[in-house]
């Protein structure tokens, strides 16, 4: 179409790149060492990650009566933990896979980074309800397999039983689904390589890839399949985590929008994340004209959309407590919004309703220090829903002779900082070893908005002339 | 004659500058009768495989079995589970409460489904593949960078050393080389 038509898209790579430039760009930042800057927010990262470390060892050893539950509050800190980082995941499997198949080429310069984060965030979410069981030693118990404890099966009807499955499912698709986009950038890095062991390792983890035609062929197939395979599974897992809450009898849980209110809401701070990450990521390894500020304002307009349909969801639930006629949810909600928690409440609809309606205005859509500072607000905002949902649904129940509060002890708060620090560690190792922007995948949408054939030295003119128009 | 010859190589090469000359270069070896082609590019080029003559791909119909598979697996196991080797009767309901097992089928289908999509892959691409002649052109580690790259193999009937040579040079890439075995 774009051959026929004389006006261009504006390229979604700035800067006018070859081919050749791309890959040295990319590769330039594992070629070289670490900068003072990469060393500085590794040695913060890491030494949270031993405070959360340090925390978990002892809450295991002494088990998890450290935590601040009680006989009513039995879920609180842990389980929105778990939500949250499950959460930021899904908005990795969103641009790798959903976008994908609705053709949205500006994806390829931030899918990497962005699946990185969701096989990161599944591992912090993977973490908690692994402590949570008491004994995680005895973790494997929770796997269907003949055993000699009874004939004993684990209960298939049981929505926590479905989490561990589609937890499980979700991490291992991602990270396969992220390995099978590296190979053929591992097999540039390889042809790269001036060390012999350098070269030895590519040379195994990109399994002698050499960009045959069928293999790119068969490559793409495979890659449209997984990201069909992926798209339902990750609409299905905050499905599943939300029907640990739905399919339950509490007031305040028991909620048929709970499934597409959690899906949306994880996208909604997964891609918050994203942007927290992209912004630090594109100033500090200078990859500005493959992040550009189109892409940030994309991301923008994602978080706007599903901001908007956690906004409904939180006015349905309100709406669905009042017309319900039933005491207790009503309770539930009036209780929300007004009692002992109100304050989580309304810094939750602040940060993720209010807020980020500032996101209508294109000026600020495309203003860095807004966008990072809308992300960071958005995934507090976020934090803050899971806690919610969580614990004031449960702290009054329908006895208010078992009327409890909850307060976290520092051990929940130094876990939780050790899951960030994880990630944290986590993603600067990424950005270190692994190439940041899928090499092969860019250099496939570089003609996007190009002429054909074009040299270099017209399509500056053409493109002055054409910018303002869009087709 | 130059049979002798032909053996000893694996194919002849030629390097091209962009991919739509290594699209019409391709084009015209394959009208010429040629058939054991392959081309090599740095990323996929889309109207590349149609070129070569590669067919439909049989990656699909191996993801439908997987899938199939899987759900057959999942569905099993919790029926056999809950209705054959460990029966509880929890207020006389039904053993077989299949709509609570979708969910996990659910997830064992993508599960068993992707697994066959990658290992498909890897099987029909022959990954892992520890040696390939390609990488004895010194050049062709440009091919994961900017360059691209075509091969006439010499296990192809039309194929003859000088002939085919000659026929690569009239498409002028920027160089022929032969592809040691």
């Amino acid at each position: 179409m774009s051959m026929r038509y004389s006006i261009l898209r504006k390229p979604i790579i700035e800067g006018d790149k070859s081919l050749g430039q791309i890959t040295d760009d990319v590769a330039r930042t594992l070629e070289t060492g670490p900068t003072r800057l990469w060393w500085f927010a590794f040695m913060i990262s890491f030494s949270v990650l031993v405070v959360g470390i340090a925390a978990v060892s002892y809450q295991i050893k002494v088990g998890i009566g450290t935590w601040g539950l009680n006989k009513t509050v039995g879920w609180a800190f842990d389980i929105t933990n778990f939500v949250f980082w499950v959460g930021i995941g899904h908005a990795g499997t969103l641009i790798s896979a959903i976008l994908f198949l609705f053709r949205q080429r500006w994806r390829t310069s931030i899918n990497r980074s962005a699946e990185a984060m969701t096989v990161f965030a599944v591992i912090c979410a993977g973490i908690f309800p692994l402590i949570h069981m008491g004994r995680p030693w005895l973790f494997f118990w929770i796997a269907p397999y003949p055993n000699f404890r009874g004939p004993l099966w684990v209960n298939f009807r049981s929505p926590l039983l479905w989490d561990f499955f589609a937890i499980s499912t979700y991490f291992t698709i991602s990270l396969v689904f992220w390995y099978i986009g590296l190979i053929p950038d591992l097999a540039t890095l390889r042809d790269r390589a001036k060390s012999k062991i350098k070269k030895a390792v590519y040379r195994i983890t990109s399994f002698g890839w050499n960009g045959s035609v069928r293999t790119w062929h068969r490559y793409e197939t495979v890659y449209i399949l997984l990201a069909a395979l992926a798209t339902p599974l990750v609409l299905s897992v905050h499905s599943i985590v939300s029907m640990d809450f739905a399919t339950s009898v509490i007031p305040g849980w028991h909620t048929t929008i709970f499934p597409p209110y959690f899906v949306a809401g994880a996208i909604f701070s997964g891609f918050a994340m994203v942007l927290t990450l992209m912004i630090i990521a594109r100033k500090v390894l200078n990859y500005q004209e493959y992040i550009t500020l189109d892409h940030i304002e994309k991301m923008c307009k994602v978080i706007l959309t599903t901001g908007g349909i956690v906004g409904l969801a939180y006015a349905t639930e309100m709406f669905m407590a009042w017309y319900s006629v039933n005491e207790y949810e009503r309770f539930a909600f009036i209780n929300r919004a007004l009692g002992p928690f109100a304050w989580a409440y309304w810094t939750m609809v602040s940060c993720n309703v209010i807020i980020p309606q500032l996101l209508w205005i294109k000026k600020l859509r495309r203003s860095i220090v807004v966008v990072f500072l809308m992300s960071i607000v958005i995934n507090i905002g976020m934090w803050f829903e899971r806690f919610v949902i969580i614990v004031t649904s449960i702290h009054r129940d329908f006895l208010p002779s078992s009327w409890a509060l909850y307060k976290p002890t520092l051990i929940e708060i130094a876990t939780l900082l050790g899951s960030f620090g994880l990630f944290f560690t986590a993603f600067l190792l990424f950005a270190r070893f692994i190439p940041f922007i899928a090499i092969g995948e860019v250099k496939g949408v570089l003609s996007y908005g190009r002429r054909k054939n074009h040299k270099p030295a017209t399509i500056q003119n053409s493109e002055q002339e054409l910018e303002a128009v869009e087709i | 004659m130059t049979e002798n010859k032909d053996n000893e190589l694996y194919g002849l090469m030629a390097e091209f500058d962009t991919s739509e000359e290594l699209v019409e270069a391709s084009r015209k070896t394959y009208d010429a009768g040629y058939r054991n082609l392959d081309a090599y590019t740095p990323f996929p080029v889309e109207e590349l495989p149609e070129v070569v003559g590669f067919k439909k791909p049989i990656l699909p119909r191996i993801v439908l079995i997987g899938a199939l598979v899987g759900m057959t697996l999942g569905f099993g196991m919790q029926y056999f589970a809950s209705a054959i080797h460990y029966p509880l009767n929890i207020g006389g309901r039904p053993l077989n409460s299949w709509p609570s097992f979708i969910p996990i089928t659910f997830e064992m289908t993508i599960l068993v489904a992707a697994f066959a999509a990658v290992l498909g892959m890897f099987a029909l691409n022959g990954l892992p593949q520890p040696y390939h002649p390609v990488f004895n052109v010194p050049r062709f580690k440009l091919a994961s960078r900017d360059r691209f790259f075509l091969c006439i193999e010499s296990v192809d009937p039309k194929f003859d050393l000088a002939g085919t040579r000659e026929f690569l040079r009239a498409l002028q890439p920027a160089d022929v080389f032969d592809v040691e075995p």
